[in-house]
């Protein structure tokens, strides 16, 4: 069974009198331990793909049904619960709690989920360790340097063991060293079997990636195997 | 136990939301503060007065009834009213010989004059002729010496016994016993001081002087009108001892059936109703009114908290993407609201209880656990009052585009 099944999806939204049409019925499979690069230019559809992956949004029409469950019809608080169980996101601009400590912003998600406080910080740290910040767990992201601050999130997304990560355009406001350092985090998650999906625009980014989606005019353009990556991911493994 | 965390995560929140911004929350506390000290303070003071009203009613006795010629507390126009015939001394003995519910009959009257000792003199002192019963009646007692007895009542002896106050202005440094006083004109030997009675707004027998009844009809006012004093028997059938007095007052009034009272008979009770009835509506509108400062500090914190809200949109969004349920967003600014007026309701009652320890003590304001309580409750509740429609803005939030605000 596909982890994602997307059918016939199609969502537009009433700007003023006019209705845009943001997607116009796309149907596509994601497979557990895939790792899939969403693109396109603006005006794609690709941000809407995005919150509709991520349970931010539902669809106006078809199907989407994620690990089993039937996302498309649920209501605000059973998107929460599944946002908070299947889903982490990694955000272009971190979207940390500036006030709280990178301990506590990972441990966030396993609040809502409601993990006794014990299991909880224990889960929060070893996550942390897991992307390289053992030593920044009291820092509060202002004291963080970019590139750490997406670690956190990429910890803060993977603590409640969630069905897949989803990245919009991760290295977005990073510079290109940072970057590539985090799509190879990218890639060693993958390794370990994560389900990776990136919303990007860059060629670069996307080129880490196995399989490549293109969206056009709320339609998939091109729905492709990404060989280019294999050799290398091949290479370290 | 989800409850809990979420409740802890929110306090968490709320307290760092105010220390981030102290002076934004120092104003909106201010504001608290303001409402719950007048509110408190409106409130202990209502509460005092209503003790030392009853504390000073109390000294008419419960199981006394007042022979009067104008009841109070029944408004009547003045013209049919005005010509009542005087409540005489002859009732009072008439009363003593008849009524067989009663175990005591007690004349009073009073009349206004200056007092004078030596080169000191006090004007408008009351001076009330009685018998010695009215000792006996009133649970009355003496810091010194005794009241006047029966034989200096029936022999009209120049006697008198001084209220508190006025024994302290004409004998500070020296005996009053056996020392002689002038009213007007006339010399009293001091026979007893009174003990000093509870005072509520002048009522009370600390600046009276009390001489027999005799004296006062041969000295100031021959025929004077009266109050009669009865003790009832038995507490229990004061109703029937009421109807047995009236139906005497009648007959000594030649009242023919059918025709209205022309005195009234009185009873503590009267006072503690009337005062129930006004008082409780006045305490009410006094706590409304305070209250309305309550209202403007509740304005204040939902203000306050849709600014929190509309600033920490994207926080909104962020927790949402992450699992936050809307239940638990809007728990998140209910608790900062609560929180923000919970310290105001703190600090306002502290400045209260200080402003009541400088309180006069006659007004008896305390704060009672009581009023403690209903601060702090009501304190909470404007919070959630005032904190509901800013968090219900937030908990209904859409994700996407909460996440998307700068």
């Amino acid at each position: 069974m596909s982890l994602i099944r997307l059918q016939n999806i199609t969502r537009s939204y009433e700007m003023g009198a006019e209705t845009v049409h943001a997607l116009c019925g796309v149907t596509l499979d994601i497979q557990r331990g895939e790792y899939v690069a969403l693109m396109g230019p603006s005006g794609s559809g690709k941000s809407t793909m995005m919150n509709l992956l991520g349970c931010l949004d539902t669809p106006s029409s078809g199907t989407f049904e994620l690990n089993g469950s039937l996302v498309s019809k649920m209501d605000d608080n059973q998107l929460a619960e599944i946002r908070n169980r299947e889903i982490g996101f990694v955000f272009q601009s971190f979207h940390l709690l500036p006030r709280s400590t990178a301990l506590h912003n990972v441990e966030l998600p396993l609040v809502y989920a409601g993990i006794p406080t014990e299991e909880r910080r224990e889960l929060a740290k070893a996550s942390l360790r897991h992307v390289g910040l053992g030593d920044r767990m009291l820092h509060k992201p202002n004291e963080l340097s970019g590139g750490q601050r997406q670690r956190v999130a990429i910890a803060r997304a993977l603590v409640n063991n969630p069905a897949i990560m989803l990245a919009d355009e991760p290295t977005g406001n990073l510079d290109s060293r940072t970057g590539e350092e985090i799509m190879l985090l990218f890639d060693e998650l993958h390794r370990k079997g994560n389900t990776i999906i990136v919303v990007t625009h860059e060629e670069d980014i996307a080129r880490h990636a196995r399989r490549i989606i293109r969206l056009r005019d709320g339609l998939v353009a091109a729905d492709e195997k990404n060989v280019r990556s294999m050799p290398r991911a091949m290479a370290v493994s | 136990m989800r409850f809990l965390d979420e409740l802890r995560e929110g306090l968490v929140i709320a307290w760092a939301a105010i220390r981030a911004n102290k002076l934004r929350a120092g104003l909106t506390i201010l504001g608290v503060v303001i409402g719950i000290v007048t509110v408190t303070l409106m409130g202990s003071a209502i509460q005092g007065i209503g003790t030392s009203f009853q504390r000073a009613v109390g000294q008419m006795g419960a199981d006394v009834l007042y022979i009067v010629k104008f009841p109070p507390f029944e408004p009547q126009e003045w013209w049919k009213v005005r010509n009542r015939r005087d409540i005489t001394l002859n009732y009072a003995r008439a009363m003593e010989r008849q009524a067989t519910q009663i175990q005591m009959v007690v004349p009073e009257t009073f009349t206004e004059s200056s007092v004078k000792r030596n080169n000191r003199s006090a004007s408008g002192v009351r001076i009330v002729g009685t018998t010695e019963s009215n000792f006996l009646i009133r649970n009355f007692s003496t810091s010194k010496g005794r009241f006047f007895s029966s034989s200096e009542v029936d022999g009209g002896r120049p006697v008198c016994v001084l209220g508190a106050d006025i024994a302290d202005k004409f004998f500070k440094y020296e005996a009053p016993l056996g020392q002689k006083i002038w009213v007007a004109g006339i010399g009293y030997e001091v026979v007893g001081v009174m003990a000093a009675s509870d005072k509520f707004l002048g009522m009370g027998s600390d600046n009276h002087v009390f001489i027999p009844i005799t004296q006062f009809t041969a000295r100031f006012v021959n025929q004077p009108d009266v109050t009669i004093l009865v003790k009832v028997r038995d507490l229990e059938k004061i109703e029937d001892a009421s109807e047995e007095v009236r139906g005497i007052m009648r007959k000594l009034r030649g009242l023919a059936p059918g025709k209205p009272d022309d005195f009234g008979i009185i009873h503590q009770d009267v006072f503690l109703k009337f005062f129930s009835r006004v008082g409780g509506s006045l305490a009410m509108a006094a706590l409304f009114i305070t209250g309305l400062s309550l209202f403007v500090g509740g304005i204040g914190i939902m203000n306050i908290m849709f600014v929190s809200v509309a600033e920490r949109t994207r926080e909104i969004g962020i927790r949402k993407a992450i699992g936050a349920k809307r239940r638990t967003i809007l728990l998140q600014f209910l608790i900062e609201a609560a929180a923000i007026c919970l310290i105001g309701g703190l600090i306002g009652l502290a400045i209260a209880s200080s402003i009541t320890l400088l309180m006069p003590k006659s007004l008896e304001a305390r704060l009672s656990p009581g009023i403690v309580a209903i601060a702090l409750g009501v304190s909470i509740l404007t919070g959630v009052v005032s904190g509901f429609l800013p968090a219900w803005r937030a908990a209904r939030m859409n994700p996407v585009d909460a996440l998307r605000s700068e």
